[in-house]
């Protein structure tokens, strides 16, 4: 039996520290001892600094008081100059730290592109594997064109706030029609209304086939949490979506396969001395 | 390294544990930073979900030979004996050999330089690497000066 398998086995027994042990060796790359595509996720996502941290851990109380378990996946970047990274987003869900019923673990991007690693998909598997029923996935702070969180959640939560500017910023393409569901946090400050409404009419003139609810809440005071909460239950998933996650997911491969590829730093080197021209090397790597 | 920078007890304010989260981030590691006001209970669910190498504490108001041993304990009961412990902030000449009895590996008072700290975890690495204790449920014997 594989370390992974016998990981697998304490965790499922409510061994945490081997559930724990289980999610490093699958973030170092290790082959999952779970069928993939078991589990299934709730992406949260939305521009750095709207609450996507403090608003699920709101969320995870009202999860924890239904009594249900939650597990988090918490995404921060890796620094691209040293390696390390500041990986603070559990310190925004600490009501619940104690709860047996509730696992959080940070995540650094390692420099991934997308700013979401392979990793994640085999984590939500051995996550639900072992029992979790609402696994999140955090992404990094994102922007509009990051729609990576569709290859890896099932669910996805797009988190904005108020003041992020004009009705223009709200019409533009990207993750925005994506979302199952959208959330505008920070309903206890001027404007946030308004910024909901930008987005529902930005919606409403769509081709979307369903518009995904625009809900305010406040993650400061709790209100519209439950409401929230509920909604997430509530989303029919879009099967439109497959081809986009299939390809998604495709493009994450191809990113690990490039930066694991045994001649990436060869390559690189050669570029910097000017010895070798794009293509020759991502013809080179292609190679192998 | 994944480390677990924490704060313990009832401090005011976390200034020097978030220049050194962010020294070790600089230094390449991946630093787990817990915010203000943590019991040592909580902390030891933190190192353990977070499958940190090393948890380091902060601590100013004069609370460590009560917090930081319960602590140590905690994460020797919870089976984390690999687990690094390292403590920083204000704690007297006099009140530290019992710290590193309990297998504290480091004590970081006011004027360390950053680079200091991460000599530290660097022979950390060259001790596990020897087979030498390290974790705070093994032999206490060693720790930096």
């Amino acid at each position: 039996m594989s370390e992974t398998d016998e990981l697998l086995i304490a965790a499922k027994n409510g061994d945490r520290r081997a559930l724990s042990k289980l999610l490093t060796c699958l973030e170092e790359g290790e082959e999952s001892p779970v069928p993939a595509g078991s589990g299934d996720s709730i992406g949260v996502t939305g521009p750095p600094g709207v609450g996507k941290s403090t608003l699920i851990g709101r969320m995870v109380d009202i999860w924890l008081a239904r009594g249900e378990s939650v597990a988090v996946l918490a995404v921060d970047p890796s620094s691209p100059r040293s390696g390390g990274a500041l990986l603070g987003d559990r310190m925004r869900m600490m009501s619940a730290d104690s709860s047996d019923s509730f696992f959080v673990r940070s995540l650094a991007t390692r420099n991934h592109p997308g700013g979401l690693m392979d990793c994640l998909s085999p984590m939500v598997d051995c996550l639900a594997e072992c029992g979790w029923s609402r696994i999140l996935i955090e992404t990094v702070g994102a922007g509009q064109a990051e729609i990576r969180v569709v290859a890896f959640a099932e669910r996805i939560l797009l988190v904005d706030g108020p003041d992020r500017g004009d009705v223009i910023q709200a019409e533009k393409a990207g993750i925005i029609e994506l979302a199952d569901l959208i959330a505008i946090n920070k309903s206890d400050l001027p404007n946030a209304a308004r910024a909901a409404d930008s987005i529902r009419s930005a919606l409403s003139v769509g081709e979307l086939e369903r518009n995904p609810e625009v809900l305010l809440v406040s993650a400061h005071d709790g209100s519209g949490i439950e409401q929230l909460v509920d909604a997430i239950d509530a989303v029919e998933t879009t099967t439109g979506r497959e081809r986009l996650r299939i390809r998604e997911r495709l493009i994450s491969a191809w990113d690990s396969t490039l930066l694991g590829a045994d001649s990436f730093d060869e390559v690189m080197a050669a570029l910097e001395t000017g010895s070798m021209t794009l293509s020759e090397a991502v013809e080179s790597i292609r190679k192998g | 390294m994944r480390i677990v920078v924490a704060k313990p007890g009832l401090d005011g304010h976390d200034r020097g544990a978030k220049v050194i989260a962010r020294a070790l981030r600089d230094g390449g590691h991946e630093v787990i930073y817990t915010g203000l006001r943590r019991t040592p209970a909580e902390i030891v669910r933190i190192v353990m979900d977070e499958d940190a190498a090393a948890v380091g504490l902060s601590t100013l108001s004069g609370a460590h030979a009560i917090l930081i041993p319960r602590l140590c304990g905690g994460l020797r009961e919870a089976g984390m004996t690999d687990v690094v412990v390292f403590a920083g902030g204000i704690i007297p000449e006099e009140d530290r050999p019992a710290l590193f009895e309990e297998g504290v590996r480091a004590i970081f008072g006011p004027g360390t330089t950053t680079s200091e700290i991460l000599d530290f975890l660097k022979t950390l690495d060259e001790r596990a690497e020897a087979g030498e204790a390290i974790g705070v449920g093994e032999d206490p014997g060693w720790h930096w000066e």
